[in-house]
């Protein structure tokens, strides 16, 4: 018991700090611009792909290295060129074109890598266990996974809150007329901005990829928990962000860990269930199988009772 | 009245046009199509009661479409066993019910506000079927699917519905029988106060209605149609699986109605029609079809907001003042590179997903019913420089046809958007 609490803490954790590499782009971009980024994932499927592409050739550090800003370079030619003339038909249509892009870009990846799963692995100098605890072993990849996330958390907490660029994109999120008229150029430091959290969720492909594994389906499993996280956390809260990464991380990891369902539960009640009827599955079913749906019952509860989530002010 | 008459006629050539097709096109491929479309029709149109007349954008419109689907070919199975008396063409009203119900409950909770939290309770509620439906095997048969066979229901007043021809007609039937209604629903009060939520929902509250109540409607009479479409989609392949309830068809189907144009009744069909015929005959020539599709989605969103119904909606007050002949030579010369342009992009498109699927050795790509060795620079630097040179060239030309058009508009104003 104690070593699956200690191992999916720490899975949860490398899982959770992934999502707030992605999160935390996705919330700053919604706080400036209002528009929830749907082909947000589609980057960090890209940035994965890129860094495969690039590790092929030249190995894994490379890719690391010039994978990301390939992927901030890209996002923010969508935002000039895309988003931002299709910002005058409104927040509806920007949200049906970061839908269409997703699209677009999950049909690229298929049309330039093709359907299966690329062979993109860990480089050799991280393949070993780094420690192990009864018998089960820890990479040393996920300890170098969580300690890029600590540390662009880290570098992204100080950049915002101490640099003078920092305290530039916290105004124009709140003030960004006022901050034009003092001469900062507002629209450059949106396409900045985009361009930054896209790269992040580049990077978080780069270091994910290998151990999620690198396929064209990538996006859309992690696409919409990112979404929980954000709305979850408070739209346009980082501290939001971050903690409801690290509890939908924790929350799946555990919930694949228990093996009980809700007829063991009834059971113990003293209450028999039968197999027979076709809505048994509802209460057969263990905790462990219906992991996958359970931040997105988070998701909607939070939306019907919290729509401001945990840490946000400001509604959906 | 003349209005009334001349929106009775288009009712009736559409009639007849579904009538007489399976005549023209007798094969049982082009049947199957027509079959796919019409079903695409009734759940487009159901999409856009929501999207285009409520202005609820939902990420998640499969689930009614799915369930309903799924509660259809439980019950032809039942009935099928000889559980109890069901007539097969009743089959997609047991969808209707189901997605009926299903909208009532996830619609009493997610129809408070419009806007992005609707969108995102739509996405958070589509993620939790699908991913359900792979879960609750009993009630999904998980990836394989529930299978029933429809020839095992009650004949109905003596017709079998035996063979492609009737089951088309069958589906034509219910095609054009939904259509209708909900055409009706957009001009009762209901459908009128609900393009008002839409457009100023503060307002609508003032007046005296409650804009969640008739967003509720709205959403139900949606869930009703989509089931309709999922019952017929089980009655014709006689399977459903998890598919029908994904996000996959889900974004299907924004992008059909998306492109044939939100804004009008008929954009949707004409949305399902183009989608179903790219699907269909595109996919025979090219892999990467989708790719396809989504550049046009992309492209209507970022050029054509009103759709493919807006661009034809745009030239009627030109033809009907009969300057449509003064267009012809601008649309020529942007149409040309354009073309051009095209033929580059397509062409460039091809050779880079070849070189991702070739076996090894393989160097040659059939393509315009030409050869060419990706493996020389000549194929690419010729398609680049027509994707590039046909950008540019009908760059240079779209200021003059926006000339012509201003020249030609016989309202001063410029064409309605909407």
């Amino acid at each position: 018991m104690l070593e699956l609490t200690v191992f999916s803490l720490l899975n949860g954790l490398v899982y959770g700090l992934l999502l707030f590499m992605l999160s935390s782009g996705l919330t700053l971009i919604f706080s400036m611009m209002g528009v929830l980024n749907f082909a947000h994932a589609s980057f960090y499927m890209l940035g994965a792909y890129l860094a495969y592409s690039i590790s092929t050739k030249v190995g894994f550090w490379p890719g690391l290295v010039l994978a990301p800003p390939l992927v901030g370079v890209l996002g923010a030619l969508v935002e000039r060129y895309g988003l931002r003339h299709v910002h005058r038909y409104g927040h509806v249509a920007e949200l049906i074109f970061t839908f269409g892009l997703a699209f677009l870009i999950q049909e690229s990846v298929v049309l330039v890598w093709g359907k299966q799963m690329v062979d993109y692995h860990e480089p050799a100098l991280l393949a070993f266990p780094l420690f192990s605890l009864w018998g089960t072993e820890f990479p040393a990849y996920k300890a170098f996974m969580l300690a890029v996330s600590i540390g662009i958390f880290i570098a992204l907490f100080v950049v915002l809150t101490r640099s003078r660029v920092g305290l530039i994109i916290q105004a124009a999120i709140t003030h960004p007329s006022q901050v034009a008229m003092l001469g900062h150029n507002v629209p450059l430091v949106f396409t900045a901005v985009f361009g930054v959290g896209t790269a992040l969720a580049g990077l978080a492909g780069v270091i994910a990829g290998p151990v999620l594994s690198t396929f064209p389906g990538m996006a859309a499993v992690l696409g919409s928990i990112v979404f929980v996280v954000i709305v979850v956390g408070g739209l346009g809260s980082l501290a939001g962000a971050f903690i409801a990464s690290l509890l939908i991380g924790l929350l799946q990891t555990f919930a694949v860990a228990v093996n009980y369902s809700m007829k063991d539960l009834l059971a113990a009640f003293g209450v028999a269930t039968s197999r027979a009827s076709m809505l048994s599955d509802l209460y057969s079913v263990t905790v462990a199988q219906i992991a996958p749906i359970l931040p997105y019952l988070l998701l909607v509860l939070i939306l019907i009772f919290r729509p401001t989530g945990l840490l946000g002010k400001r509604e959906v | 009245m003349s209005g009334f008459a001349r929106r009775n006629a288009i009712w009736w050539a559409a009639l007849v046009l579904v009538v007489l097709l399976p005549q023209v096109a007798r094969s049982g491929a082009s049947i199957a199509v027509l079959d796919q479309m019409c079903i695409m029709v009734i759940f487009s149109l159901s999409y856009n009661m929501m999207l285009g007349q409520g202005g609820m954008l939902s990420f998640g419109h499969a689930v009614y479409y799915g369930l309903g689907g799924y509660v259809a070919i439980h019950f032809m199975k039942m009935a099928g066993g000889g559980a109890f008396f069901l007539p097969l063409p009743l089959v997609p009203l047991i969808g209707g019910i189901a997605g009926l119900a299903f909208g009532l409950v996830f619609g009493s909770f997610s129809t408070n506000r419009a806007g992005t939290v609707f969108a995102m309770i739509s996405l958070g509620i589509g993620e939790l079927i699908a991913a359900s439906s792979l879960i609750f095997v009993k009630f999904s048969g998980g990836e394989e699917g529930i299978t029933a066979d429809r020839t095992g229901l009650t004949s109905f007043f003596g017709i079998h519905f035996r063979g492609e021809v009737p089951v088309y007609y069958l589906i034509a039937g219910w095609m054009m029988l939904s259509a209708w209604l909900m055409y009706r629903f957009s001009r009762t009060p209901v459908g009128r106060m609900a393009n008002a939520v839409r457009d100023n929902p503060e307002r609508v509250e003032f007046v005296g209605y409650s804009q969640k109540q008739i967003r509720l409607i709205t959403f139900m009479a949606a869930g009703f149609f989509a089931g309709i479409a999922g019952g017929l989609f089980a009655l014709n392949y006689e399977i459903v699986t998890e598919e029908a309830v994904n996000l996959t068809t889900s974004g299907v189907v924004l992008l059909q109605a998306f492109i044939g144009g939100v804004g009008f009744f008929a954009g949707p069909v004409i949305g399902a029609v183009v989608y179903t015929l790219l699907q269909t005959l595109l996919s025979n020539y090219t892999e990467i079809w989708a790719f396809y599709v989504g550049l046009i989605f992309v492209a209507t969103v970022m050029y054509a907001p009103t759709g493919l119904t807006g661009l034809i909606m745009m030239h009627l007050p030109i033809a009907r003042a009969g300057r449509l002949r003064s267009l012809a030579l601008p649309y020529l010369r942007i149409g040309l590179p354009a073309l051009a342009c095209a033929l580059g992009v397509i062409g460039l498109l091809e050779l880079l997903h070849f070189l991702s699927v070739r076996a090894t050795g393989q160097a040659v790509k059939r393509l315009f019913w030409m050869k060419f060795d990706v493996d020389q620079p000549l194929p690419w630097i010729v398609f680049a420089a027509l994707a590039l040179g046909g950008f540019l060239v009908a760059r240079r030309m779209a200021p003059r046809l926006a000339a012509a058009w201003a020249a030609a508009n016989p309202h001063a104003q410029g064409a309605r958007a909407r």
